[in-house]
């Protein structure tokens, strides 16, 4: 199974774009004047959040599509993009604790977003070990999608159950509380860099959730060929 | 054998099926008396722990009775779903259950309405041994409220995922680590409700948790209604 | 004799192993067919597509007139299905579990039907008694009185002999023999082929995911049986063979 030509054309592309928006990053977006350089893991750190919701959207959406049309590529669609988002809110979380430290000298905070996001990380992590535990690969990818729905559904209210507490995370978008401590009015400069950002990331995320599809599908070819020879 | 005075309907009744579940999970219980017992003495060994692990000194409880109220329950519940669905499983009776001619979801319904009631009948236990442990009455309407609607929700999706839990190799430990993340918003407003009506505050400033509750419940509940035909057919 | 079960080019796929490749089946009003095989060759897997509670991946399947798995809630009525699993609540008793399945299928006025049952299995004495102090004889006699409460066309037996004694698997025969003469259709699978020998009237050669063999009782010699189904195993291997040489 050849790579297609449009995926070797996404690597390169994919590869560029990483490296032209982490240069935006470092050279184009100004210092900030209060936090400094760290404020820069910012953009990481929503780019990642960011994508990490749309792999949830993409899982609960082909966790749909498979209930109704039961073609096997739509649990590989849903799988790729579980595992791709699980590596993408750890990096949300991960920076998000990088960004706490200095700013508000504690390396987490339980505020709605940082803990929605760990709360999602985890059901990501259940998704995973429901389908380890189910031997019977079609009732794995069934209940895999009944699952990645209801994890879905159920993060969004999570976090507007905790949004009605007080928090501490900065409210980045201009005009909103400005007695939240550690916000920041964004230049334009800043705007366009978090913008490419997340296009960037976007970018990064389909081109992963693509080689895993492939992964799994020449995964499926081998276990295919090793029946065929066992008769 | 002639049955002369049995009529077959085409599908039996959505209700009678229902009621015929709800009937037969609670006589089951009612004669061996698993279920109830395992997650009441759970319920008490937990508030036990609690009594140890933090200082419950009379100031500080009133602030943490409502989340180890809820804590026990999150926790105890689990044993009743598990029990409550392995039954089906290990003799085969869910297949008993699928081969009438009755609505999937009628089962579903039938399931959660019974663990339902065990899940109340657990509270309304533990909350008066609970008022003699620490010499304080925290029964009230409006805490039995809360325990109602929050059960409700806790059940109507612990239902769903115990039903793919107990087909798992890896079924006992695979139900928390299923339903803890995603019971969450039940479990904050139940919290928060539960420790407002502790604390004495008056009921329309809880009004928003109360809302909440209702809207998870009918949330989830849809959810599992729409779903529960994949998790158990095959 | 009108064709009560008609299964054409029935493929049934786990993962990606093919349990059942374009198995053709049919079964006409009245017969007690023998499904033989060896373990693994499908036969449970069969029975349970047949139940409605399986669906295949491909085929086309008709019972008493309705369609699976698309009409299989109309199917449900006609079906009564005996597994090698109980299918009985422990905790409730013989009653109150006959109670439960009328309920389920929808009877009413049932006290009467249930003890008319529980007499046919010879359970009458014992129907306030949990199910869980039943042997396993009585609880299979339970689960066939089960099966027949909605007076189904057709009785699905998986090995339904498994884990019972002679006296017990003695009076299972005899009550089969007692409600298969009522006109049921009844498909049973089972190992113990001196047993299947008096019971049934057909005995179809499940292998390789196909039925390979069709013969009627009559045609059958008197404990010809087992001669017969190792003839045919003994044909596929030779088969299985000649194509690996090659």
């Amino acid at each position: 199974m050849k790579k297609p030509v449009a995926l070797k054309v996404l690597d390169i592309v994919t590869i560029i774009a990483l490296l032209g928006a982490t240069a935006m990053v470092f050279f184009y977006a100004p210092i900030e004047r209060v936090m400094g350089a760290v404020q820069k893991v910012f953009y990481f750190h929503v780019a990642a959040g960011w994508v990490g919701m749309l792999s949830f959207l993409f899982a609960a959406v082909a966790g749909i599509i498979f209930l109704v049309k039961k073609k096997k590529i739509w649990d590989l669609v849903g799988v790729a993009a579980v595992e791709i988002g699980i590596i993408f809110i750890f990096i949300n979380i991960v920076t998000g604790s990088i960004w706490a430290r200095p700013i508000w000298n504690t390396w987490w905070t339980w505020d709605p977003r940082l803990t929605t996001a760990t709360i999602m990380e985890l059901v990501y992590i259940a998704y995973l070990m429901l389908r380890q535990g189910i031997d019977d690969p079609e009732r794995r990818a069934r209940f895999g999608a009944v699952y990645a729905i209801v994890g879905f559904l159920s993060v969004p209210l999570t976090f507007f159950s905790i949004r009605i507490f007080r928090t501490i995370h900065p409210v980045v978008i201009a005009g909103s509380d400005p007695t939240a401590v550690g916000t920041f009015d964004m230049t334009p400069a800043m705007f366009q860099t978090l913008m490419v950002g997340i296009v960037v990331f976007s970018i990064l995320f389909v081109d992963l959730v693509w080689h895993r599809i492939r992964l799994g599908q020449l995964a499926n070819q081998v276990e295919e060929m090793k029946f065929n020879l066992q008769d | 054998m002639q049955p002369g005075s049995i009529r077959l309907n085409t599908k039996t009744s959505f209700t009678k099926a229902m009621f015929a579940v709800v009937w037969k999970d609670l006589i089951a219980e009612v004669r061996g008396k698993e279920l109830i017992s395992a997650m009441l003495v759970f319920a008490l060994l937990v508030i036990f722990i609690f009594n140890f692990a933090l200082e419950l000194d009379p100031k500080t409880r009133s602030a943490l009775t409502a989340g180890i109220l809820w804590v026990t329950i999150t926790f105890a519940g689990t044993l009743g779903l598990n029990r409550s669905m392995a039954v089906e499983k290990d003799r085969g009776c869910l297949d008993g259950l699928l081969l009438a001619p009755v609505d999937r979801t009628a089962i579903y319904f039938g399931k959660s309405l019974a663990n339902w009631i065990f899940m109340v009948i657990v509270a309304l236990i533990v909350l008066p041994i609970y008022s003699i442990l620490y010499n304080t009455n925290i029964i009230s309407p409006a805490l039995l409220l809360v325990i109602v609607l929050g059960s409700e929700g806790y059940v109507a999706i612990g239902t769903l995922l115990a039903s793919m839990a107990v087909q798992a190799r890896t079924r006992d430990i695979l139900l928390p680590i299923l339903l803890f993340p995603v019971i969450l918003p039940v479990l904050i407003a139940a919290v928060k409700a539960s420790a407002g009506i502790l604390n004495g505050f008056p009921l329309e400033d809880l009004q928003t948790w109360f809302n909440l509750l209702i809207v998870y419940d009918i949330i989830f509940t849809s959810v599992a209604f729409m779903v529960f035909d994949s998790v158990v057919e095959e | 004799m009108t064709v009560i079960i008609e299964v054409k080019n029935l493929v049934k796929r786990f993962g990606h192993k093919q349990v059942l490749r374009k198995l053709n089946f049919s079964v006409q009003q009245g017969e007690f067919v023998a499904l033989l095989g060896s373990n693994g060759a499908g036969k449970t897997t069969l029975l349970r597509i047949l139940s409605s509670l399986s669906k295949p991946n491909y085929g086309e399947i008709r019972i008493s007139g309705f369609f699976l798995p698309g009409q299989a809630a109309e199917v449900r009525k006609k079906l009564g299905v005996v597994s090698h699993l109980p299918l009985l609540y422990g905790d409730l008793s013989a009653e109150e579990n006959l109670r439960f399945y009328s309920r389920l299928y929808g009877l009413s006025n049932f006290q009467s039907h249930i003890e008319e049952i529980l007499s046919l299995v010879g359970l009458l004495k014992r129907k306030k008694d949990l199910v869980r102090t039943f042997s396993r004889g009585m609880q299979q006699r339970l689960a066939i009185g089960r099966a027949i409460l909605h007076d189904p066309e057709v009785l699905l037996l998986d090995e339904p002999h498994t884990g019972l004694d002679q006296e017990a698997a003695n009076m299972l025969d005899r009550l089969l023999q007692q409600i298969a003469s009522k006109g049921r259709t009844v498909v049973m699978t089972s190992h113990d082929f001196p047993r299947v020998a008096t019971l049934a009237t057909r005995f179809d050669v499940l292998a390789k995911g196909m039925i390979q063999s069709s013969k009627l009782a009559k045609d059958l010699p008197q404990h010809g049986l087992l001669a017969y189904y190792q003839s045919i195993v003994d044909e596929i291997d030779a088969t299985r063979e000649h194509k690996i040489e090659h």
